[in-house]
């Protein structure tokens, strides 16, 4: 598989000093442990937001640092999960005093790798609290199994959230907010293309040109059923339908619809998507009232899109449409 | 018989080049029910261990588990990482101040390391994972040391059940860990994690046992 990098073992070292050198203005980024904080970190009396993950999901987390969004994002390797010392050294540099926010995606390791983390910091006197976004119901919930993956869902918590600590709301109440968007957001994504690691060299699965995976993750990993290629608006369908189904949505309930690229599927495709989730959406009575269309959590160069819709109340609007400045994300201001 | 500081520090240097050699084997078993990274990421880990060799020499067997445990925690990341990590702490905490173990404090230290990754993990037998080597493994070590079997005869059982648990992931339908958002996907493939403890406890038989 072609890549335009130098050397798979330097990737993620490569691409965090592009980064620095890009956005000076947003962000610093600290190498050993590896973590981008905002530039103006800590800031004393805010809650300091954090998230990591591993690479190869640009833009997130990275991307994501800055003024109301997250206050530091731990980049693993490629498709790994960070470790307990890069959070904890992010923990700390954006620890102003209110407390720190772990939002955490629903994988095993990132699960265990930020839990070692809040022990940590916990011990250090720092107050930290954490919320596991696990919003893919491509995967069945069960108490035996690691349970739904975190995907889009993260993104639209992050924006929120840094919104909230933004206006100077405590520690709980920031969460809370995370909390919602757990409970109250759904996705489910497909593919059209596998995707490569870098240092692997070859596609993580093998998917025949008349194919794709419904209901992968954003790792690569196969997901739940195989199927000949469909027309864009019958996979929207396939994507839709367990999502509007799984949380109990109610006719005029307010929604942000998510449409979000995998790395390798260009914006007019992702607008085809989006028309026929918004026709969707609309017939089961709900009010598309925000909107998110675009490559914000990647798979790499995987081809293929998720759909991510939210509820939202009154106040979640308002933490949406509130400014934000960041490499990935940027309105009002 | 004994296990010396210095076989320990030998097999910790067995495994990483067992993991080296293994490094495509561990990942192309979790690219077809993972993420594709278990063996690329033991491999860095193991690496940095070697880094620490060196100062280690002179150390006692605690300390130098621990030292292997904290540096795992800090360069293997995934799911591996906190598990092994913990697998050593644990068995490092064990055997803390020692210079040499006994049958038993072998024992000892490796039903605390499991413990460790049963408990981080919350992973029980038959979820398709580590422990399903590691718990067999551990009870045929029990057994061996109770039948009077001699450290080597101990430690090749204790690798036999480890190797056999490994196999017995193959039909397995994962319930924990990424391979279990596969459902039934996962059954037929064999469970890397399963496998690098295996390697582990394969290569405590060779470097350790040697009488």
């Amino acid at each position: 598989m072609k890549k335009l990098i130098n050397d798979p073992e330097r990737v993620v070292q490569e691409e965090l000093e592009g980064i620095a050198l890009a956005h000076p203005d947003l962000v610093k980024v600290h190498f050993n442990p590896n973590y981008i904080v905002r530039a103006d970190a800590p800031i004393k009396g805010k809650v300091g937001i954090i998230s990591g993950g591993g690479s190869g999901h640009e833009p997130m987390h990275g991307g994501f640092v800055g003024l109301g969004m997250l206050d530091a994002a731990c980049p693993g390797a490629v498709f790994t999960s960070p470790t307990p010392d890069q959070m904890l050294e992010a923990t700390k540099a954006v620890s102003g005093g209110a407390g720190v926010l772990h939002i955490v995606k629903n994988y095993t390791g990132d699960v265990m790798n930020f839990e070692m983390a809040a022990d940590l910091a916990k011990a250090e006197g720092i107050e930290v609290e954490s919320v596991v976004i696990d919003d893919d119901v491509a995967v069945k919930d069960s108490l035996y199994t690691a349970g739904r993956r975190g995907v889009g869902s993260t993104v639209l918590a992050e924006k929120l959230c840094g919104a909230a600590a933004e206006e100077g709301r405590s520690l709980k109440e920031v969460a809370d907010v995370c909390r919602k968007v757990k409970d109250w957001g759904r996705s489910m994504g497909m593919a059209l293309t596998s995707c490569a690691v870098p240092h692997v060299g070859k596609p993580t699965f093998d998917l025949p040109e008349d194919e794709m995976e419904i209901g992968i993750g954003i790792h690569g990993e196969p997901g739940r059923k195989r199927m000949k290629i469909k027309p864009a608006d019958e996979i929207v369908e396939m994507l839709m339908e367990p999502i509007i189904s799984d949380i109990p949505y109610k006719e005029g309930d307010e929604v942000i619809l998510f449409v979000n690229g995998m790395g390798g599927t260009p914006l007019i495709e992702l607008y085809i998507v989006y028309r026929k989730a918004y026709e969707i959406a609309t017939k089961h009575g709900l009010k598309v009232v925000r909107n998110l269309i675009g490559p914000y959590i990647t798979s790499l160069e995987m081809a293929g899109t998720s759909i991510t819709m939210l509820k939202v109340d009154e106040d979640m609007i308002k933490l949406w449409d509130a400014p934000v400045k960041t490499a990935g994300l940027r309105w009002g201001i | 018989m004994s296990i010396s500081r210095d076989a320990i520090l030998e097999w910790i240097k067995a495994y990483a080049a067992v993991i080296e050699e293994n490094k495509t084997y561990l990942t192309d078993l979790d690219a077809a029910i993972g993420d594709a990274d278990h063996g690329a990421n033991m491999h860095r880990g193991f690496k940095a261990v070697l880094g620490k060799m060196s100062e280690l020499a002179d150390k006692d067997i605690g300390t130098i588990l621990k030292t292997v445990g904290m540096t795992l925690l800090s360069t293997v990341g995934g799911a591996g990482g906190p598990l092994y990590a913990t697998f050593f702490l644990q068995a490092g905490m064990k055997t803390a101040g020692k210079m040499e173990l006994t049958p038993e404090d072998w024992y000892t230290a490796l039903e605390a390391a499991v413990n460790g990754v049963k408990m981080r993990g919350k992973a029980e037998l038959e979820d398709k994972t580590m422990i399903d080597a590691l718990v067999p493994a551990l009870n045929a070590l029990n057994e061996s040391i109770h039948d009077g079997a001699s450290m080597t005869e101990a430690l090749q059982r204790c690798a036999q059940a480890a190797k056999e648990g490994m196999e017995a992931t193959i039909p397995l339908v994962a319930r924990k860990g990424r391979a279990s958002y596969l459902g039934e996907r996962s059954a037929g493939h064999q469970d890397p994690g399963a496998t690098s403890s295996y390697l582990l406890l394969k290569t405590a038989a060779e470097v350790l046992g040697k009488a």
